[in-house]
């Protein structure tokens, strides 16, 4: 299942703009890894050049190799849905889909991709994918309820279930706890140390002490100035990095005496 | 940390990706689909060439009215530009202040129920108009059109003799104004929307009156986008055809009298009235002036959506 | 009327001392209102001596109420104040003046449509009718048959137009084509009857009468309408949406087939439903290329045709000898007509409130 993902010399552009550049990298798998990093260094570009996501912006591509268990998903002949298939991803902002029931939304990966799927294997994997997101028990007896009627966070872990009922080998998360409340913020931070037995994970944080919390690693992004593209400062076991950073700019950032 | 921003030689990220079978027969049909609106555009103008044609190279005197084709077109645009101005003329104004009424003076609460009922009036069709025209209007205008031309007959406007049935140049002029009153009050009431409650508050704040207030933050920046409200409504009225084919009693040439029941007919309104009877030459005459009518509301229209447009830009940056 | 809500400027008591020539002075709510009473009272009283009708009345009396909550208001409040409730009669009288039209409009239709709106109306043709009797049965029908045709042609191209302006197009070719959906919603609806009447007269000889000629003419004028209200539903749809869907491993095409169109299918059932309303009364390219026929035909593809704007147009203009039964059925067919366009609009407005995808929240 997890993987483990080889970033080398990775540049990437919106246009002719280089937003991050020469981007090094091992991801470790069955391990949280955490991106910090002031607003606007390219934290979150990274993560979504991981499956291929940015693609989705105009403009956007990139240079380099990103290699996922010997496969390069740059490759000539890689299909970037194919890739998205592998590395599922949760959004800043929970995103279920409106117009479908809590069921529908975690079952969207199979329905939408037409895999042909009897209702008793669709029954389990909804339950598993549920169970697996900490939100079984909340929802059981209203799976054909609208998905948009949960509270932020329980929609957050339904967004979560949806993602890891397509069993991806890696899950990135862009900022999955900045738009919630504390309490919910600690039920998704447990449920992320108990995915982290299945999957690669990968997530992106403004929140300083979660990356402490939660991570193995932790990659400290920063850019030089305004129009300058973001690079990759440090990346080091996580207590190294909050106890006793290679690099200034990172000391200074965790230390809050950034800028 | 000594990165410098580089343009690549060549980008090899694009044209290497994958595409589905699926996505490119989906994308192409959706491409096609765009691509149709712009064939059909052309179409019409070339299909419209290509019957009109006929009528271009025939003789003068083949055409009806033997005086060839511009003395045969030249009143209709003549009529077709009058009736719309009256209309232009009557219903900017009238447009505006509802529009003002509507955003700025109307209760809150009842603001929304009177913009559906200005907007009631472009669900009606235009053959509802006519009939509206027709029957109510017109012989209430008519003691109206006899009081003009007893007290203000000098003008030639109203020289008379005032109608006695009342379908004239003015009630179509009128009529096409209550149609076209719809469209420019809703785009003036969008822009006027658009005016930044900062600098309304910054007026009042000055201590303007309401009035004040409007004149100063809400038309200055509005200016654009009645403008172009008004030359859409133009638009239509050039080429609103049943109300006028019904409502308005033809004969004679360009004349300037309002109230008569000699007038200039309109370039639609005559395709509609002679087209069921006609044959031959007479259709390629008519498909003739209806090219002219297409180019008239063509030209307008690009020069109302670029005003509207840039006014949209403009917003947009704020 | 609306005088109440005043703008929040200093007045009375509260404000500073006046400067300069302005007065301090307000008028009270009521006083706008005892001049449009007095100016009712007095054009009530000259009514009998000047022979007035209705509209002299309702004219004088706004003027009247007008000049004198002006003259009131600048002898206590000020010129500038004067000017601010002048226009606050203007702009108010505008809003009325607009809605003469539409009252006396409804009124008219329905009091004369009223009269023949009865079985025989929706049940029978034309067919050796001369005189009294007989109905629109088959212009209603053509009607239908022409609009379900211009939809089932204007639907695809709109909405497949629609997607590519807001999911693929970038560049020059979305400015073009952006730009000239702008342009064809201007086009007149006899400019689109003439093209396609050249359209058809080309390959199939001149004088050609087809419903299915209607429904191409129709069709350009409903597929920028089409184009215009998907394209803004379209954009609404949270492109996190989509975003969660091709995280999901999801192609683009099903995508757009699977999340994008189902959140804003309210919103495109609208947009449709307006763009029918739009164009179900359009009478001018029917009556240059369906022409009109007494009889029933429901075949697109052969002869002329009847519609309901058109049977109305030659019930009033050709009615026949004695007039009154024609114009009656024209008069009904009008108030048919406006009932079809008022019921989708209504539709419409149902439609976006219950198919709206439900947030809970």
């Amino acid at each position: 299942m997890a993987k483990r993902i080889d970033v080398s010399d990775l540049d990437i552009y919106y246009g002719n703009f280089l937003a991050v550049e020469g981007v090094n990298v091992s991801i470790e798998p069955r391990s949280i890894t955490a991106l910090i990093g002031p607003s606007g260094c390219g934290k979150s570009t990274f993560l979504r050049s991981l499956n291929r996501m940015h693609e989705v912006i105009p403009g956007a591509r990139v240079e380099g190799k990103v290699v996922m268990d010997g496969v390069d998903l740059y490759g000539s002949d890689v299909d970037p849905v194919d890739v998205r298939r592998q590395v599922g991803m949760v959004f800043q902002r929970p995103n279920p889909f409106p117009t479908m029931s809590i069921y529908d939304n975690v079952a969207a990966g199979m329905r939408l991709n037409s895999k042909k799927m009897r209702k008793s294997e669709l029954d389990d994997l909804v339950e598993r994918s549920l169970r697996g997101a900490n939100l079984w028990n909340e929802v059981k007896d209203r799976l054909d309820r609208p998905g948009a009627g949960l509270s932020g966070g329980q929609q957050q872990r339904l967004c979560i279930a949806r993602a890891i009922a397509v069993e991806p080998d890696v899950l990135l998360m862009d900022e999955p706890c900045s738009a919630l409340d504390p309490i919910s913020t600690l039920a998704i931070e447990d449920l992320m140390t108990e995915l982290k037995e299945r999957f690669t994970i990968v997530i992106v944080t403004h929140n300083m002490q979660q990356a402490a919390r939660v991570s193995e690693q932790t990659g400290f992004f920063n850019l030089s100035g305004v129009g300058q593209p973001g690079r990759l400062i440090e990346f080091n076991p996580t207590e190294k990095i909050f106890s006793n950073p290679d690099q200034k700019a990172t000391e200074d950032y965790i230390s809050g005496r950034f800028g | 940390m000594s990165s410098t921003r580089t343009t690549p030689p060549s980008p090899p990220g694009t044209g290497r990706s994958v595409r589905r079978p699926g996505d490119r027969v989906f994308a192409g049909t959706a491409k096609g689909a765009g691509i149709l609106i712009l064939v059909i555009l052309a179409g019409v103008t070339a299909f419209l060439l290509v019957e009109a044609f006929p009528a271009l190279i025939a003789p003068a005197e083949e055409i009806p009215g033997d005086g060839g084709l511009v003395s045969y077109i030249a009143p209709l645009v003549f009529g077709t530009l009058l009736a719309a101005v009256i209309a232009l003329l009557v219903a900017t104004p009238l447009a505006v202040a509802i529009a003002l009424f509507i955003g700025y003076y109307a209760p809150r609460r009842l603001a929304q129920v009177l913009g559906y009922l200005v907007d009631l009036l472009a669900a009606i069709p235009s053959i509802v108009y006519g009939f509206w025209g027709i029957f109510w209007l017109a012989p209430k205008l008519v003691p109206l059109y006899e009081w003009l031309e007893r007290n203000l007959g000098f003008i030639p406007l109203f020289a008379g003799p005032a109608s006695t049935t009342g379908r004239t140049m003015l009630t179509v002029g009128l009529v096409l104004a209550v149609m076209i009153l719809p469209i420019i009050s809703a785009i003036s009431r969008e822009v006027f929307l658009q005016v930044p409650s900062l600098h309304r508050e910054a007026a009042l704040a000055l201590g303007a009156t309401r009035w004040e207030m409007i004149r100063m933050a809400v038309f200055p920046y509005g200016r654009s986008g009645v403008v172009g409200g008004a030359m859409l409504g133009l638009g239509r009225a050039l080429g609103e055809t049943m109300a006028v084919a019904i409502v308005l009693s033809v004969s004679g040439g360009i004349t300037f009298n309002l109230i008569s029941s000699g007038n200039p007919s309109t370039i639609a309104a005559n395709i509609a009235l002679e087209f069921p009877e006609s044959s031959g030459l007479d259709i390629n005459t008519l498909i003739a002036s209806g090219l002219a009518l297409f180019v008239i509301t063509f030209a307008v229209n690009m020069l109302a959506r670029a005003i509207v447009n840039r006014r949209a830009d403009f917003s947009g940056a704020n | 009327m609306t005088q109440t809500s005043t703008a929040p400027v200093a007045s009375g008591s509260s404000a500073p001392p006046p400067r300069g020539r302005e007065r301090a002075g307000r008028l009270a709510r009521w006083v706008p209102w005892a001049c449009f009473a007095g100016a009712a009272v007095l054009v009530g009283l000259l009514w009998p001596v000047l022979d007035l009708n209705i509209a002299l009345v309702v004219l004088y009396t706004v003027v009247l109420g007008t000049l004198a909550v002006y003259a009131l208001a600048r002898a206590v409040e000020g010129p500038r104040r004067a000017t601010d409730r002048l226009v606050t009669c203007l702009v108010v009288s505008a809003f009325g003046v607009a809605m003469v039209p539409l009252f006396s409009l409804v009124w008219e239709v329905v009091s004369r449509g009223i009269e023949r709106l009865d079985v025989e109306f929706f049940s029978y043709s034309l067919v050796g009718i001369i005189g009294e009797g007989g109905g629109a049965y088959h212009a209603i029908l053509g009607t239908l048959v022409i609009t379900a045709l211009t939809t089932l042609i204007s639907v695809p191209i709109g909405l497949m137009t629609a997607i590519f302006l807001v999911e693929y197009a970038t560049g020059r070719l979305k400015r073009a084509i952006t730009f000239l959906v702008d342009v064809m919603t201007g086009i007149p609806s006899i400019v689109a009857g003439l093209f396609a009447y050249a359209l058809f007269a080309l390959f199939l000889g001149p004088g050609i009468r087809l419903g299915i000629i209607g429904a191409v003419a129709l069709s350009v004028l409903m597929i920028p309408v089409v184009v215009r209200s998907a394209e803004e539903v379209l954009k609404l749809v949270p492109n996190e949406l989509r975003e969660a869907s091709y995280a999901l491993g999801v192609p683009k095409w099903r995508t757009i087939v699977k999340v994008v169109i189902p959140t804003a299918i309210a919103g495109l059932g609208t947009g449709v439903t307006l763009a029918i309303a739009r164009v179900v009364g359009e009478t001018a390219p029917l009556l240059i290329t369906l022409g009109i026929t007494n009889a029933t035909n429901l075949d697109p593809f052969e002869g002329r045709m009847a519609t309901l704007p058109v049977f109305a147009y030659y019930q009033l203009t050709q009615p026949g000898v004695p007039p009154e039964f024609a114009t009656d059925r024209a008069w009904t067919a009008a108030l048919v007509l406006i009932m079809l366009v008022m019921g989708l609009n209504v539709v419409a407005r149902l439609i976006s409130r219950f198919f709206a995808p439900k947030t809970g929240r």
